[in-house]
C-alpha cells in the first residue's frame, strides 16, 4: 500500500552563490529522489536565481522535500506549485536529417513548432509548450529520424499577479 | 597550565600603527566578539598564517592529538554550555579528520564552528598538496559551509556561522579559509547584521493548532509526554515540568532528553525506546495521547512505526518543520520554538489529577522492577550497572557524565538518574565511538569546577585515548571509568541474540588501562569487585589530575530490555529474572 506518486513541480529561488545549487541538488541525492528535469537562471532581482525543479514523490514526500529545501541557508524562497495555477513550459531543439524536410516542415506548422537552422544535411526544429506538446512533437517526428534531441526542462510561473517570493 | 596567553602581540606590523589587517587577525578579531574563549585545534600548513596570528587574542588554544578530537571538544563545549563549539584544522588530512566530530554534531543539532584552512584560492582545484574538496566533502554533515578567498569576507563570514550555527535548530558550520584569504592585508572592513536566515522563514504556531493541542491534553485518560533533546536546547525544562505537574502527565524522554524533566520526580518514567525500561514502552504503547516535545521519532524511539502507539493521538511540538510527519503522523503540529509552544499550551490547559492512570504505570513499575539489576543481591562479581548505580549515588546525581557509545551507554542512561539539564553529554544520533574523553574536556572548559565522569567502554576509549596527552599538557582534570569487559560489548550482545552466538571481532584485548594512565603521568586505578568501588571513586575525586578506573566488568552481561532493531515497541527482550548465568551465591 505505498501512497501514489506524482510529478511535483517546484520552485525555489535560492542566492546566486556558488553552492547553492549544489546544496539544493544534494538533498534530493541523498534521499534517492531522481530528479526529472531541472532549470535555473537569474531573476528580476541581482543576487537570486531561481531554480524549477521536477520530482516524482508522493504527497508527505514532497511535503518533508519542500521543509527540507527550507532549511537550506541559501534558500530564499520554496514553493510547491503543483497544485496552483501555474504556466509550465520546457524548450526543445530537434535535429534530423535533411531527406524528409517537407514532412517535417509540415509537422511544424501542426505543433506550432520553428525551423530555427536548415542546411543540405540536416533541419532543426525549435518547440517552446507543455511537456505534453512537447512529446507529441518528438513522437511525430520520430519516424523521420531524430539525430539530435535537447530540451531544456521545465520552467514555472504563478498565473496572476502575485510572485512566491511576495507570498509567505 | 603548559598554555599562557601572550599579552603582547610580536608581530613586526604592530609597530607600524597601520589600520591594515590581515585576514587571520580579521579571523581571530571576529571570534573574540563572538565570545569566544577556548578553541581547540592542530596547525599545518594552509592555517599557519591564523596560528602565527593568534597569540595577541584573548583566547586558549588547545593542542588536541587528533583532529577529530576538535571537533568532538568542540562539540561537548558547546553541549555542556550551550555557546557555540570552535574547531580549527588545517586542509587536506586536518579537514577529513574533523568529520567525524562535525556529523556528529550534526546529528545531536550541536551549534558548532569549525575554521579549516585551505591552499591559496589559485590552487584550488588543482590537486595542489594538501588540497581537498573541503566543503564538498562537509556539505551533508554541516548546516552551512563556507569558501572564503578574501580577507575582507572574513569577518561577515564569521559572524554570520556563529548565527546560523546557534539559530533554529543549531548545528555545526564549517568556514574553510584560502591561505592568501589569511595572509593578505585590507582597511578596515564595515561589518553589517547577519541577513540570513531570511524573515520569510520564520513561522509561528497557529492559535488554532494550540487550541486543538490542549484539548486534546484536557481530554486525555492516558497521555505520556515524550520529552527530547529540544526541551533543554529551548530552555524548556521549567515550563516542561509545569505542564506535567498541571496537567498530571507522566515524562517518558529520549536518550538526549534525560535531564530535561528530573529523574526523580514522581512523573518522571525514565528513557523510552530500544533500551528503554519495560513499563516506559507498555506506558507509551497504551498511551491514548502522546504529547512529543522537542524530539524527532527516531528509529531507536520508536521500534516499529506500524504499531507504535496506535491507540495515541500525537502531538508534536518542533522547531524543525522538516521532522514533522516524517517517520510518525501526527495529529497536531506545533512548529516553532518548544519554550514559547509551552507557555502558550500552559495558558490553556486545565489542572487534571490522572491518579488511575499514574497507577497503572506503577503497577507496570513495580513488575519490572522486579528483573532490575540493581534490585538484585551483591554477587560479588561487579556489575556494569551497579558501577553505573553507584557512581550515582557517591555523585549524589549531580556529576556531569558524557558517556561513549555501546552498553555502558545504555546502562548509565538506565541507571545514573540525571536531575539537571545539560548534565549528560553522549552521541545519540551518529553513535559515535570515540566521543566521550574528548566531549568531555570541552565540556570541562564550559564548567571548570564541576565534577566530570567519563564513562567509556573499552573499545570507544581506544579510538580516542590520545587525547589522554592533551588532558595532561593542558592540565584538565576529569574522572575516567572505563567499562572493561573485553569485548565491544554492544555488537557482542546483538551477535549473542540475533547471530546464534558468534561472537566475531568482537573480543577485544587491551593496554593496561592503569599502566596507560601513569604513562601520561596520570592516576590509574582498578575496580574489578563492587566492594572496592567506593574506595576508587574517592580517590578519583580526590586526585587533582585526571583519573582512569579500570572497572573489570562482567565480560558478557547484555543491556535489558531489548526492543529489536524495527520490532514493536512492547515486544522486548528481558532481562532473565534471577540472572541466570550468575546464581547467588549467598
Ligand atoms: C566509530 C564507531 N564504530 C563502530 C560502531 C559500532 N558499535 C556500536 S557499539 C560498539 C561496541 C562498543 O564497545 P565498547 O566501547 O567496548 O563498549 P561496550 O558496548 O562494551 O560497553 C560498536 C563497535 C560505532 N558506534 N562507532
Ligand atoms: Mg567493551
Amino acid at each position: 500500500m505505498t501512497p501514489e506518486r506524482t510529478s511535483h513541480t517546484f520552485i525555489v529561488l535560492v542566492e546566486d552563490l556558488p553552492g547553492a545549487l549544489n546544496r539544493v541538488v544534494s538533498l534530493f541525492r541523498r534521499r534517492v529522489v531522481n530528479i526529472d528535469s531541472l532549470t535555473v537562471g537569474r531573476t528580476e532581482r541581482s543576487g537570486v536565481s531561481r531554480i524549477t525543479l521536477v520530482v516524482r514523490a508522493d504527497a508527505n514526500a514532497a511535503r518533508l522535500l519542500e521543509a527540507n529545501l527550507y532549511k537550506l541557508v541559501d534558500v530564499i524562497e520554496v514553493r510547491d506549485v503543483t497544485a496552483e495555477p501555474v504556466v509550465v513550459r520546457e524548450m526543445a531543439f530537434v535535429k534530423l536529417g535533411a531527406q524528409f524536410r517537407g514532412e517535417v516542415m509540415q509537422m511544424c506548422d501542426v505543433f506550432r513548432a520553428r525551423v530555427v537552422d536548415l542546411g543540405p544535411a540536416s533541419i532543426t526544429v525549435e518547440s517552446t509548450g507543455s511537456q505534453d506538446k512537447i512529446d507529441g512533437l518528438i513522437e511525430a517526428l520520430k519516424p523521420f529520424g531524430i539525430v539530435e534531441l535537447v530540451r531544456t526542462g521545465a520552467v514555472a510561473i504563478a498565473r496572476g499577479p502575485i510572485s512566491p517570493e511576495v507570498q509567505t | 597550565m603548559a598554555l599562557q596567553l601572550e599579552t603582547e602581540p610580536k608581530h613586526a606590523e604592530e609597530d607600524a600603527p597601520s589600520p591594515r589587517r590581515t585576514g587571520a587577525q580579521l579571523l581571530w578579531e571576529a571570534l573574540v566578539r563572538e565570545g569566544v574563549e577556548v578553541v581547540f585545534g592542530y596547525p599545518g600548513g594552509a592555517i599557519m598564517p591564523a596560528y602565527d596570528a593568534m597569540p595577541a587574542y584573548p583566547i586558549r588554544h588547545v593542542l588536541v592529538r587528533h583532529e577529530q578530537g576538535a571537533s568532538h571538544m568542540a562539540d561537548g563545549y558547546a553541549r555542556a554550555s550551550g555557546k557555540v563549539g570552535v574547531a580549527v584544522a588545517t586542509s587536506g588530512p586536518g579537514a577529513t579528520n574533523l568529520v567525524t566530530g562535525i556529523a556528529t554534531a550534526m546529528l545531536d543539532s550541536s551549534p558548532v564552528v569549525c575554521i579549516t584552512g585551505q591552499v591559496a584560492s589559485p590552487g584550488l582545484g588543482t590537486d595542489a598538496f594538501q588540497e581537498i574538496d573541503t566543503t564538498g566533502i562537509t556539505l551533508p554533515i554541516t548546516k552551512h559551509n563556507y569558501l572564503v578567498t578574501k580577507a575582507a569576507d572574513i569577518p561577515a563570514t564569521i559572524r554570520e556561522a556563529f548565527h546560523v550555527a546557534r539559530s533554529g535548530r543549531p548545528g555545526p558550520v564549517l568556514v574553510d579559509i584560502t591561505k592568501d584569504a589569511q595572509q593578505a592585508a585590507v582597511e578596515s572592513v564595515q561589518l553589517s547584521p547577519p541577513h540570513r536566515p531570511r524573515n520569510g522563514k520564520r513561522r509561528s504556531v497557529r492559535t488554532e493548532m494550540l487550541d486543538k493541542a490542549a484539548e486534546l491534553i484536557d481530554g486525555a485518560k492516558r497521555p505520556v509526554i515524550l520529552a527530547g533533546h529540544g526541551v533543554m536546547m529551548a530552555g524548556a525544562t521549567r515550563a516542561l515540568r509545569e505542564l506535567a505537574e498541571r496537567s498530571d502527565i507522566p515524562v517518558a524522554q529520549t536518550l538526549l532528553g534525560l535531564g530535561g524533566f528530573p529523574a526523580t520526580h514522581p512523573l518522571s518514567l525514565g528513557m523510552m525506546g530500544m533500551h528503554g525500561e519495560a513499563w516506559v514502552n507498555f506506558a507509551v504503547q497504551q498511551s491514548d495521547l502522546l504529547v512529543a516535545l522537542g524530539m524527532r521519532f527516531d528509529d531507536r524511539v520508536t521500534g516499529n512505526t506500524k504499531t507504535f502507539a496506535v491507540g495515541a493521538k500525537k502531538i508534536h511540538a518542533e522547531i524543525d518543520p522538516s521532522e514533522i510527519d516524517k517517520t510518525v503522523k501526527v495529529d497536531v503540529a506545533l512548529v516553532g520554538d518548544v519554550a514559547v509552544t509551552l507557555e502558550e499550551l500552559l495558558s490553556r490547559v486545565k489542572p487534571r489529577d490522572r491518579g488511575p492512570w499514574r497507577k497503572h504505570i506503577a503497577g507496570l513499575k513495580g513488575e519490572a522492577a522486579v528483573r532490575d539489576i540493581v534490585s538484585l543481591p551483591d554477587d560479588g562479581r561487579l556489575y556494569a550497572a551497579h558501577v553505573m548505580h553507584d557512581l550515582w549515588r557517591l555523585t549524589k546525581g549531580n556529576a556531569l557524565v558524557v558517556t561513549d557509545v555501546g552498553q555502558h551507554q545504555m546502562w548509565e542512561a538506565q541507571y545514573y538518574r540525571h536531575d539537571h539539564p545539560r548534565k549528560l553529554i553522549t552521541s545519540g544520533g551518529l553513535g559515535t565511538m570515540g566521543f566521550a574523553l574528548p566531549a568531555a574536556m570541552g565540556a570541562r572548559f564550559a564548567f571548570p569546577d564541576d565534577e566530570i565522569w567519563v564513562i567509556a567502554g573499552d573499545g570507544g576509549f581506544q579510538m580516542t585515548a590520545a587525547e589522554l596527552s592533551t588532558c595532561a599538557q593542558e592540565g584538565l582534570k576529569l574522572n575516567v571509568a572505563v567499562i572493561n569487559n573485553g569485548y565491544l560489548g554492544m555488537v557482542r550482545q546483538w551477535q549473542q541474540f540475533f547471530y546464534g552466538g558468534r561472537y566475531i571481532a568482537t573480543p577485544l584485548k587491551s593496554p593496561d588501562f592503569v599502566k596507560l594512565a601513569e604513562a601520561h603521568g596520570l592516576c590509574g586505578l582498578r575496580v574489578d569487585r563492587r566492594a572496592d568501588l567506593p574506595n576508587a571513586v574517592e580517590k578519583a575525586r580526590a586526585e587533582r589530575g585526571t583519573v582512569i578506573i579500570d572497572f573489570r566488568v562482567e565480560a558478557e552481561d547484555s543491556v535489558y530490555p531489548m526492543v529489536p532493531a524495527a520490532a514493536d515497541l512492547h515486544d522486548m527482550i528481558r532481562r532473565p529474572s534471577p540472572i541466570e548465568e550468575t546464581p547467588y551465591d549467598s
